[in-house]
């Protein structure tokens, strides 16, 4: 196939419109405006490119394939650049922002229902204030679970995202900032409920925590891959709920270790108050942990 | 799910390249998209025709480039091709670290 104008009789189609593509013609004489203004044509206008993309989809490799190396009036130009390069530079921005003010946060994933909220509002009174907190919520719609969370006495924003499936660092990072969070605060950020798009954007936190609940399934984790690769830790909640459900901890266990071998697991039930204990002792180590890494990056600063 | 909002960050990127390079038509973008990326083609390419649409990338061509997954065995240290992201090694059954895959980068642009 060709790799400047994408014509070609070896290109795939994929789908279920296979005969709509229409051949065109590899003559170089389609393109009027473009002979007008550089004394060249190549390829196909737009408006036929559309067309001829409808029921087509193409699977190109590199442009070394080009057939016309040299004759195009367009040119060729290197980008090399992560599509999600601008999340990334906003998030290390938070994450210099939180390291300046020994903010521990952490970023709350699961799908929707798995007891995020709860664990949050059970966590709060379990801290019962021994160091300043602040919950960032991120929901599509409602104010609901930042008014749990204003309930419990810890300051919450909500952030409603609309249509969007996830929070990005851009809204995370505003939101942070218009919190007035206190030096050496502990801030949960809750992510919109999707157990899929938020793994793909860091928001600058010191740690990503996922929640299965075993209501969801076992599976889970072989299923939705890519969150349980990105989390230091997986709380599996509802375990009050074992006896009742098809649920093998063993088997999601194994899953979950099989997509990243690092992960700390930790069983929890956010309602009857099991492994709470645990759960805490994990937040005040990876907490000091946190902290004491900026003070000896602080050190060695000095 | 997350496609619309990857295709405005990638439009993003065409706009700032625009005036780096000096161009003002974009006819085909080359992706370099990871097997496991969490990126899915079909809704990208659709989420795509509709943010470019009036931009400098109106009717551009969207080609992607497929990054295998590989990944490296904690066990037995061998580098190994990864149908899928939770494979165990194929030489020894042990764990594998991914070490590519994961890619979701805008490589290369046809512009006049």
């Amino acid at each position: 196939m060709c790799n400047v104008c994408g014509c070609g009789q070896d290109a795939m189609a994929i789908g279920t419109h296979p005969n709509e593509h229409v051949p065109h013609q590899h003559d170089h004489e389609q393109h009027p405006e473009a002979c007008e203004e550089h004394g060249h044509h190549h390829g196909t206008e737009p408006q036929q490119g559309r067309e001829r993309d409808a029921g087509h989809h193409d699977y190109g490799a590199t442009p070394a394939r080009a057939h016309a190396p040299g004759l195009s009036q367009a040119r060729m130009v290197r980008i090399e650049r992560d599509i999600l390069s601008k999340n990334q530079a906003l998030a290390t921005e938070n994450r210099r922002y939180f390291a300046a003010r020994g903010i521990f946060a952490l970023n709350l994933l699961s799908s929707p229902g798995a007891g995020k909220t709860t664990l949050l509002v059970r966590t709060i009174a379990a801290l019962g204030g021994q160091f300043p907190m602040a919950v960032i919520e991120g929901d599509q719609q409602t104010t609901e679970d930042a008014d749990r969370i204003r309930q419990a006495g810890v300051a919450a924003l909500q952030i409603n995202t609309g249509k969007g499936c996830h929070l990005d660092a851009h809204m995370a990072g505003r939101a942070a900032r218009s919190l007035g969070l206190q030096r050496q605060s502990l801030l949960f950020i809750e992510n919109v409920g999707n157990l899929v798009c938020p793994a793909s954007f860091d928001l600058g936190e010191a740690h990503k925590v996922v929640i299965l609940s075993v209501t969801e399934g076992d599976n889970k984790p072989l299923k939705y891959p890519d969150m349980f690769q990105v989390a230091e830790v997986l709380l599996l909640n509802k375990v009050d709920l074992l006896p009742y459900v098809d649920f093998n901890v063993e088997h999601a266990s194994a899953a979950a270790r099989r997509l990243n071998p690092g992960i700390e697991i930790l069983p929890v039930s956010t309602t009857r108050g099991d492994g709470m204990e645990q759960w805490i002792a994990w937040l005040f180590q990876r907490r000091a942990d946190f902290l004491h890494r900026l003070s000896a990056k602080t050190a060695i600063g000095r | 799910m997350h496609e619309l909002s990857l295709c405005e960050s990638l439009l993003e990127i065409i706009e700032e390249q625009a005036r780096v390079h000096h161009y003002r038509r974009v006819r085909t973008v080359w992706l370099e998209v990871g097997r496991f990326a969490g990126v899915e083609c079909d809704a990208l390419r659709f989420s795509f025709e509709i943010v470019v649409c009036e931009s400098l990338a109106n009717g551009a061509k969207l080609e992607i480039i497929d990054i295998p997954g590989c990944g490296w065995c904690f066990d037995c240290g061998a580098e190994v091709l990864l149908e899928d992201c939770f494979e165990i090694c194929p030489r020894c059954g042990g764990t594998v670290q991914i070490t590519s895959g994961k890619e979701f980068r805008l490589k290369e642009l046809e512009v006049e």
